[in-house]
């Protein structure tokens, strides 16, 4: 689902983010990305949205080669990854339902088909009651289900989370990590960077360790190393 | 409705939101089209008015009038008339006797031509008319037939048409070069202007690309909102035109101007015209102005 083969990115002002980064990513799995802050998580992610090319190496995703794409070519890899984000991104002036019918107005859908999946994404996330609400009248907790609907309501194969629990305590973490755990059950490829052990610990997924730019670590059913601070 | 069609439907939904959500500053861009535009109308008024005379002048100057003496010899003419020839550099050579001649201007007098009838003699000259293939050959002609016998005196205008030409060219790339610095000062002001929404809709644009948006459909919007700005200020400067050029053409045609006005462009032929460039240009500098202030903010 998610390939890298022998992928190095060092960005402009000479950082080197990234380098030789062998990575495979099999459909349906739920991989977790862990390292401290600077190890090159984020720009693992911004290389598979195509926010950044790399500088060697090669990245397929959904078995397509995606290491160099014309630029107009990149919104219709984005419509394949759903993205979550720590801090929600959503638009204030909608309600929760048009938060996230506007991620399908985008890429055209039809009404008919909105007026179908807004709803059974809103149920998945447990926020149907909440439909008409706007987003300052909910709870962080409920922004990031919010955001996980949006994310999915195209339903990519692969969903992409970035520290999604982040801002969240932890009851409220965990409510999160069932949702992307049911996701996942459903058949979405999910790669999840995080900071938070416990929950690492806990889930018994496969762990891909990263520090100063190279996989040191990648494990099944592995647990966040006890060396690394959370940040 | 297709998918296509949605989609665009969605854009131009988006557009007039901008549109009236930033009607405060679209007044600015408003107001800087309709001032390019009326400054652009005035010239191109000008401009062909200006054309109108260097035509006319062209015409009734692209001629050398040979006036003769009354006594002229049918030789000495014809002389006269085969070195004119010899150079290739007229279409047609003319003979307007004097009578003719005092004919003509009876005519060209009116009513007040009866004026003349009470002339005891005929005081105008026989004349040749050479006419010229190009103005520029007038001093060339003129000189291989000065020294002749028989010619009282040769007319030509060589130099009103040289200055009047000359005028013209100032006049029109001055014109221009205003209007130019004009339609780039607006596309500066409406691409702020379009800044604003984009800078309001900054989490939307970031959002929608996360979600898969091509640029098209993010830069849409803000296309149609900058050319609504431009076509709302080339139908003011249109009607302006239409209505300020009317009531100056119908002010000047009082016949107190009459000789003024043959020169200036009939405004039904300007409108036409006007329409068509300033519905361009206005519609073009909108579309302009919004892509400058999109340009820094699609790079993701």
């Amino acid at each position: 689902m998610i390939r890298f083969i022998n992928v190095s990115k060092e960005y402009k002002n000479g950082v080197k983010a990234l380098s030789n980064i062998n990575l495979n990513i099999e459909k349906g799995e739920f991989v977790f990305l862990v390292g401290p802050s600077g190890a090159g998580k984020s720009t693992l992610i911004k290389l598979i949205l195509k926010e950044e090319n790399p500088t060697d190496g090669r990245i397929y995703l959904n078995n397509e080669d995606i290491t160099y794409v014309k630029n107009r070519k990149i919104p219709y890899i984005r419509r394949n990854v759903g993205v979550v984000f720590q801090d929600f991104r959503l638009l204030p002036n909608k309600t929760v339902y048009e938060n996230v019918a506007f991620a399908m107005e985008i890429i055209g859908a039809h009404p008919k088909e909105i007026r179908r999946n807004v709803p059974m994404v809103l149920s998945m996330v447990d926020l149907s009651k909440k439909a008409h609400n706007y987003p300052h009248e909910l709870s962080g907790g409920e922004h990031q289900r919010v955001a996980i609907a949006r994310a999915i309501v195209n339903s990519p194969p692969i969903l992409i989370a970035d520290e999604p629990t982040g801002n969240l305590d932890p009851d409220t973490a965990w409510e999160i990590m069932k949702v992307l755990r049911d996701i996942n059950r459903r058949g979405t490829t999910i790669l999840m960077a995080t900071h938070a052990k416990d929950i690492v610990d806990a889930m018994k997924r496969r762990v891909v360790e990263i520090e100063k730019g190279t996989i040191i670590r990648d494990e099944e059913k592995g647990v966040y190393e006890h060396e690394i601070t959370n940040s | 409705m297709s998918m296509r069609l949605r989609i665009a439907s969605n854009i131009i939904k988006q557009g007039f939101k901008g549109v009236w959500r930033n009607k405060a500053m679209g007044l600015a861009s408003i107001t800087s089209i309709t001032a390019v535009l009326l400054i652009l109308g005035i010239v191109l008024i000008l401009i062909l008015s200006l054309n109108n005379i260097v035509l006319d002048t062209r015409e009734r100057f692209d001629e050398v009038q040979v006036f003769l003496e009354d006594e002229i010899t049918s030789a000495q003419m014809e002389e006269i008339e085969k070195k004119a020839k010899a150079s290739n550099k007229l279409v047609s050579v003319t003979f307007k006797s004097k009578d003719e001649a005092l004919e003509e201007m009876k005519e060209g007098w009116g009513d007040e031509g009866y004026l003349l009838e009470g002339l005891e003699e005929n005081p105008l000259p026989h004349t040749l008319i050479l006419k010229l293939k190009d103005i520029e050959y007038a001093e060339d002609v003129v000189k291989s037939i000065e020294n002749l016998e028989g010619i009282e005196e040769i007319q030509y205008n060589y130099d009103i048409m040289e200055k009047l030409v000359l005028f013209t060219n100032y006049i029109r790339t001055g014109g221009l070069a205003i209007v130019l610095i004009l339609i780039l000062v607006s596309i500066f002001i409406i691409s702020n202007t379009i800044k604003l929404t984009v800078t309001a809709r900054k989490r939307e644009i970031n959002i929608m690309k996360y979600v898969g948006a091509t640029n098209g459909y993010i830069r849409g919007p803000f296309v149609i909102e900058g050319v609504v700005f431009g076509l709302i200020g080339a139908i003011i400067s249109i009607l302006a035109v239409n209505y300020g050029y009317n009531y100056f053409f119908n002010a000047a045609s009082d016949k107190l101007y009459v000789l003024f006005t043959v020169y200036l462009v009939p405004p039904k032929a300007l409108m036409q015209d006007i329409v068509i460039i300033f519905t361009a240009i206005g519609a073009g500098i909108g579309a302009l102005g919004s892509l400058v202030s999109m340009k820094r903010f699609l790079n993701v």
